[in-house]
């Protein structure tokens, strides 16, 4: 734990000022907190900076603390591959506000399934995603998020409920409409799902 | 157009009126011979527009439960839209409930074709955020079961893919050479697939006498075996023409889609986690790192094919290097001590019933690990708050970043390229899904 911080963190603080709120080194990892409104830019600024020069994506993901008071994090683990330098950038969303944070789609084209996990799994909304969708659950799975704290191992749901719905759920009967625009599919659609989908319907368990 | 096709694929029977299968070819335009009922909306010109197509989840070439919904311009691939998450298993949920040496036995079941592999990084990534010093034949048993589980890992992917572009007979070679791999994993753990290798700080077992004389055996005649896979593939006209030049990625698309292992070393980047990020001691072994030049399905092909040979002289050195000594750290902390002091000595037996009852605690913190795995960057991720069971241990799949680049891999390509193009990304859905 007494390892000394990454010289990024010197640099980071010295661009960003405030918006580095404070950065921790845990068994050897370099961590830096951002502020929320700002880690867009920061993320940007280490990835196209000379010197800095993070320009690999390693990793997005989320932690939900046991205790409900602690803040819930996004993580974003970035890497240097042209010298041996990783760096690990949170964001604490803090109890009661809107998980809510900057895609960074537009930088790594690789954070496309990984922030629609994070999204999957933590209801984490990346605004500025294209295309955020459940990935790994069906589209209509209705019990919630299932990687959060307040989520039973077992889930919300009884067995035979979630046996019901994942077997009701015919995730292959399924498709956007991003899809349906294909060879005009919508209108070949059976009446009642297009009924459905024009009641904006799709999502919904009944 | 493709009235058929959506309905066929929005799961109805695929019945025609009489209750008999619709077996038109799509895109073929429909003659009426008389011979059986035309439904009416056939009658619109097939191949006019932009045809829908869905293949999987249940589908021998999409290498497990895979879906992709194909836009198709005649042969041509305008979008793909992969559909993930059939094998879901919550592994990472699971792993909060757990205690650490208790999730060795999850990672198993993540990439089995693997198994080996995950379980040193898990271990790895424990030992990591404790801060243990595992002891150096632990270090060189591990680097033996990694570069194993590199070889059987590459023998399935090169098998497999052989039979999705029309090549049975180096199927059975690297079938066969695979088995010898799992016989030598069976007589050190006891289980052919889920190995359950390591323990924090350990292994579960040093290896049984007589075993290096196998793998040595195994070091051998694996070459020649590969030379011949070789020589039918490397300079067929068939594989050249179904794989050189398709589902090309250049070096800064690579990198930006966050591609790790064979499909970013194909494009030519020359990264590797044993040599750019070393651990286990890899620095200390002398092999070379493969790196493509045009990032297409041949160059994947050429980055295995070497990595294989690259991992037998790994093995070699490493059988060289195993002597006599200890497999698990002195540290009560984490390794039970042996059961006759237990049963004699004090301090011992509380640290057994300790370790039994309350499990390892590494101190709070977090520590990210990443392994070189046959399929990519393999990494853990754990969150530690002081207990025995990780507050978040989260799983980085290599399979499912290189799968995320499908898209962009298929745009443009023929359809039964995409066949090709999904064979060399190398993915395993038990890690994808997770």
């Amino acid at each position: 734990m007494t390892a000394a911080p990454s010289p990024s963190v010197a640099s980071l603080r010295k661009e960003f000022g405030e918006a580095i709120e404070r950065h921790v080194v845990s068994c050897g990892d370099t961590i830096v907190y951002a502020s929320r409104d700002r880690v867009h830019d920061v993320l940007a600024w280490l990835k196209d900076t000379p010197g800095e020069n993070y320009n690999y994506l390693t990793d997005i993901t989320a932690v939900d603390y046991r205790d409900p008071e602690l803040a819930l994090e996004v993580v974003w683990q970035i890497r240097a591959l042209d010298r041996p330098a990783d760096l690990r950038v949170k964001v604490a969303i803090p109890t009661g506000q809107p998980l809510e944070v900057p895609t960074v789609w537009d930088l790594w084209r690789g954070a496309n399934w990984l922030e629609r996990e994070v999204f999957d799994m933590f209801g984490v909304l990346f605004l500025g995603h294209p295309d955020l969708r459940r990935i790994l659950m069906w589209e209509t799975y209705a019990e919630g998020f299932p990687l959060r704290k307040s989520f039973p191992l077992r889930g919300h749901f009884s067995r035979s409920e979630q046996t019901r719905q994942a077997l009701a759920g015919q995730p292959e009967s399924h498709y956007s409409l991003e899809e349906l625009s294909i060879a005009d599919g919508y209108q070949n659609l059976p009446a009642d799902v297009r009924e459905r989908l024009k009641q904006g319907k799709r999502g919904f368990v009944e | 157009m493709s009235t058929r096709t959506v309905d066929v694929a929005l799961g109805t029977s695929g019945l025609d009126a009489r209750g008999r299968p619709i077996t038109v070819p799509l895109g073929v335009q429909l003659q009426d011979t008389g011979e059986f009922e035309v439904p009416g909306h056939f009658d619109e010109a097939f191949g006019a527009e932009h045809m829908l197509i869905n293949i999987g989840p249940q589908h021998p070439a999409t290498h497990g439960v895979l879906r992709l919904v194909l836009e198709l311009d005649g042969e041509t691939v305008r979008r793909c839209i992969p559909h993930i998450g059939y094998l879901h298993s919550g592994f990472e949920k699971l792993g909060e409930y757990r205690q650490y040496n208790q999730i060795v036995p999850l990672t198993d079941r993540t990439d089995y074709l693997s198994p080996m592999a995950n379980n040193v990084c898990l271990a790895l990534a424990v030992e990591k955020l404790m801060g243990l010093e595992i002891t150096e034949r632990c270090r060189v048993l591990r680097v033996i079961a990694c570069e194993m589980s590199r070889i059987i890992s590459h023998l399935v992917w090169l098998g497999t893919t052989g039979i999705d572009l029309g090549a049975f007979t180096p199927f059975l070679w690297a079938f066969q050479e695979r088995e010898r791999i799992y016989d030598l994993q069976e007589s050190w753990t006891g289980a052919r697939l889920t190995t359950t290798l390591t323990r924090v700080g350990g292994l579960m077992a040093d290896i049984p006498d007589g075993w290096e004389a196998g793998l040595r055996d195994f070091c051998n005649t694996f070459p020649k075996t590969l030379a011949e896979i070789d020589s039918m593939f490397t300079r067929n006209s068939i594989w050249c023409g179904r794989t050189q030049g398709v589902g090309a990625l250049s070096a800064d698309e690579a990198i930006n889609s966050s591609l790790t292992g064979p499909m970013l070393r194909a494009s030519g980047v020359p990264f590797d986690m044993r040599k750019d990020r070393p651990y286990l001691g890899y620095e200390t072994y002398d092999f070379d790192v493969p790196v493509g030049e045009h990032g297409d399905i041949y160059d994947r092909y050429l980055v295995r094919m070497e990595e294989m040979r690259q991992a037998v002289r790994i093995l070699e050195q490493a059988l060289a290097r195993l002597k006599p000594g200890p497999i698990n750290v002195d540290d009560p902390r984490v390794v039970l001590p042996p059961k006759s002091r237990a049963m004699s000595d004090m301090e011992a037996m509380i640290f057994h019933f300790k370790q039994v009852m309350e499990g390892i605690k590494p101190p709070a913190g977090e520590a990210y690990l990443g392994i070189e795995n046959p399929k990519g960057e393999l990494g853990y991720y754990f969150v530690s708050d002081g207990t025995a069971k990780p507050v978040r241990w989260r799983i980085r799949p290599p399979s499912f970043l290189n799968l995320s680049a499908l898209p962009k891999l298929c745009e443009g390509a023929l359809l039964s390229d995409v066949i090709a193009i999904n064979a060399s990304i190398d993915i395993v859905m038990g890690e994808i899904d997770r």
